[in-house]
């Protein structure tokens, strides 16, 4: 039999596999979505019901895998991939699965295209639907919202599945054989399900969670619309607490809890005067937007347009770097506007110095400095602690580094407070140095430190505000007692009840 | 050509002998559906579109996909619901198992009827099991989830060695292969039997009587 294909079959095969190609990941994702899947059988067939599956295509994810596949077909060497990863609220991600799709030399000559293929084809697509639901994955993506999202990202060439941890197992979905290669799905998911941060500037223990709550109103509903951007294909290497929510962010779900980190971000980037370290091209109008006083950035900083593209990513270690600038920065900032040489000479009128103004506050532990920042020092828990020579103001990067230090403040290696004066301008913020326990020295345990401040002096929440059930939970104390009575009362009948359980 | 028996075995409680066994048999017959085939002239068909549906389990950690078509659930359910009476008839630790029968119908000469040549069989076998407090049951839950998720794994194996399959048919021939009394979808012919293990382990003849009665069927 002539093992060459005819030019149709070759075209033929082409197509399957190309179509067979979006599909999957279409099912991939949709099954990651976070919702239950319906389509509904159709009896007459329509021209665009691929494998004669009712599988939706969701414009983006589509438009995201041509991109990925950049016109080429998976094949002997070009596998076609896509990763699932969690990313947390804090902005913890962490990769679950990865779906290969791969092509390897084990040809089947005699197969025919246009019919044993498709359908096998077809059959693999409904296996890939079943096993969509079974592997760990599903479960998480079914509940996640709030606390955190599922995220897709598609990319072609090798597989890469370092990101899974150890021990991660592989299921196969299926093989096809054709007459060029056969055609291999499978997935190789993470059991290993502890909770790993690998943002950066986080060499140690993940900071403990913040629940965003405390700060701003929930961020889901605010968001959803937000999500569902084009893809964000970070390199391998790459790690972001971030990237990902910016502007080529594409989450699987419809929900949307973007925001937190950047509003976490936002409110520590208030403190910080951006013009710490330069690149963080905050702005005064964009700091407008999300710095009120009640933090309710809401989703205002996360408008996933990363305008700037790069320096959106949380990279601490550039000193360079903003810390905080994180996709929330993305609304906050405008344009490359270097605040560095405005440095402490904000007016008053800045919103960032208004709110500055507004939360400073003198207390614990509070040093003074107007020492740059050096991301070097950053993570040295309790630094404050430490000799002197580490600075911990440095390690603050909420404590704006002045440009010229025109108020020198005398660095504290003490605990005790000082007088923060200022600048003029921004003050010691609490938080660094209150260095609330198993808090690091970075970004993230402002938050800690900044529910603390707010504690102290908590504005009217407008989370808190909204909600009725702190005026019902306020009832519902009053009325404990009477309740309490009454249940004593009936306490007889409380314990034929359980008896009759046993 | 030999019939490929395929046997999966599961211990569940009784309240999720129902959802358990839903959920694999509509794993197999999702693999094992087309749509509706259309003939056009010269023996070629288009064929239609099958849709799917996440089901999730109440009593069970678990979600299964199945063909959108409620006609074909109904069947199953049918099926099922007969096999979890039979169970909770024969007793509080019952064994049984439930058979899923691919097959073709060979059209003989009269008087002769047709025979029923299966090609595949899927036997489920279940093991109930009675617990004692609502924690176990909860753990039960989640493990029975676990399981039910290998035995998918299971099925989507065996299913994708693609082994033998019946040719296509011809417009003539199609219901001697797919089963055409659904609207929306097209199984291949497929019959559910089932048989319950007193705790003596010895079977009841159910099966046996059925098996015997479609052979000699007219």
């Amino acid at each position: 039999m002539d093992s060459g294909l005819s030019p149709q079959d070759k075209k033929d095969l082409d197509k399957f596999i190309k179509f067979f190609a979006l599909k999957t990941v279409q099912v991939i994702v949709q099954a990651r979505l976070g919702e239950k899947i319906c389509t509904r059988s159709s009896s007459s067939p329509t021209g665009s019901d691929w494998f004669n599956l009712a599988i939706k295509d969701i414009p983006e994810v589509t438009h995201e895998a041509k991109k990925a596949l950049a016109g080429q077909l998976p094949g002997i060497g070009r596998s076609m991939c896509v990763e699932i990863s969690l990313k947390t609220s804090e902005g913890d991600s962490m990769e679950l699965e990865t779906w290969c799709l791969e092509m390897n030399e084990k040809c089947d000559k005699d197969i025919k295209v246009s019919y044993t293929v498709y359908n096998r084809l077809s059959v693999l697509l409904k296996s890939l639907l079943a096993i969509t639901r079974v592997t760990p994955a599903y479960k998480l993506s079914r509940k996640q919202g709030h606390d955190y999202v599922i995220l897709y990202r598609i990319y072609f060439g090798e597989v890469q599945l370092s990101g899974l941890g150890e021990g991660f197992q592989t299921v196969r979905v299926g093989v096809v054989g054709t007459p060029v290669g056969t055609i291999t799905l499978s997935c190789a998911y993470r059991i290993n399900l502890a909770f790993m941060s690998n943002r950066q500037f986080e060499r140690s223990a993940p900071i403990m969670g913040i629940i965003v709550d405390h700060f701003v109103d929930p961020p889901c509903s605010s968001q959803r619309a937000n999500m569902g951007h084009p893809c964000n294909y970070r390199a391998p290497d790459e790690e972001d607490g971030y990237a990902g929510v910016q502007d080529s962010q594409e989450v699987c779900t419809t929900s949307f809890s973007t925001s937190p980190p950047s509003q976490l971000y936002a409110s520590r980037l208030s403190y910080h005067h951006p013009a710490q370290a330069g690149a963080a091209e905050l702005c005064h109008p964009a700091a407008n937007q999300g710095l009120h006083a009640g933090k309710e950035h809401g989703g205002v900083v996360l408008v996933p347009q990363p305008p700037h593209g790069a320096d959106a990513h949380l990279t601490v270690e550039h000193a360079a770097n903003t810390p905080g600038s994180s996709g929330g920065d993305d609304g906050l900032t405008h344009s490359g506007e270097r605040r560095r040489d405005e440095g402490r000479s904000v007016s008053p009128s800045d919103p960032v110095e208004s709110l500055n103004a507004f939360t400073r506050k003198i207390g614990a532990f509070v040093n003074k400095s107007n020492t740059p920042i050096t991301a070097a020092s950053l993570d040295l828990p309790f630094a404050a602690f430490a000799p002197r020579g580490l600075d911990s103001e440095e390690n603050d990067p909420m404590v704006q580094p002045p440009d010229s230090p025109p108020c020198p403040s005398p660095l504290q290696a003490s605990l005790h407070s000082q007088g923060s004066d200022g600048s003029g301008q921004q003050d010691d913020f609490v938080m660094v140095d209150f260095r609330p326990a198993f808090s690091k020295d970075d970004l993230l345990p402002m938050d800690l430190g900044t529910f603390y401040r707010e504690f102290q002096n908590p504005p009217q929440l407008a989370s808190l505000s909204l909600h009725i059930s702190s005026q019902s939970m306020a009832d519902d104390l009053d009325s404990l007692p009477e309740k309490l009575a009454v249940y004593e009362k009936n306490i007889d009948e409380f314990d034929a009840f359980v008896d009759m359980l046993q | 050509m030999n019939c490929r028996s395929e046997v999966l075995e599961v211990t569940v409680e009784a309240r999720q002998v129902e959802e358990a066994m839903l959920a694999l048999l509509h794993t197999i017959l999702l693999h094992r559906s087309s749509g509706k085939f259309h003939y056009k002239k010269e023996g070629t068909y288009s064929i239609g579109t099958v849709g799917t549906l996440d089901i999730d389990c109440d009593f069970i950690d678990f979600t299964f996909v199945r063909v959108s078509s409620e006609e074909l659930d109904r069947g199953i359910r049918r099926a099922v619901s007969e096999f979890k009476d039979a169970l909770s008839i024969s007793g509080s630790d019952g064994m049984g198992q439930i058979s899923l029968e691919f097959y073709q119908k060979k059209k003989s000469r009269w008087p002769f009827s047709d025979e029923c040549i299966p090609w595949e069989v899927w036997s489920i076998k279940v093991n109930v099991v009675n617990l004692a407090n609502e924690q176990e049951r909860q753990i039960c839950r989640e493990k029975v989830g676990e399981k039910l998720g290998e035995k998918v794994i299971n099925v989507v194996e065996v299913i994708n060695r693609h082994e033998y399959l019946p040719k296509m048919p011809t417009q003539s021939e199609v219901d001697n292969v797919f089963d055409t009394s659904l609207k929306d979808v097209q199984p291949y012919l497929y019959k559910i039997t089932y048989q319950i293990t007193d705790t003596l382990g010895t079977s009841v003849s159910t099966t046996m009587r059925r098996l015997i009665k479609d052979t000699l069927a007219l």
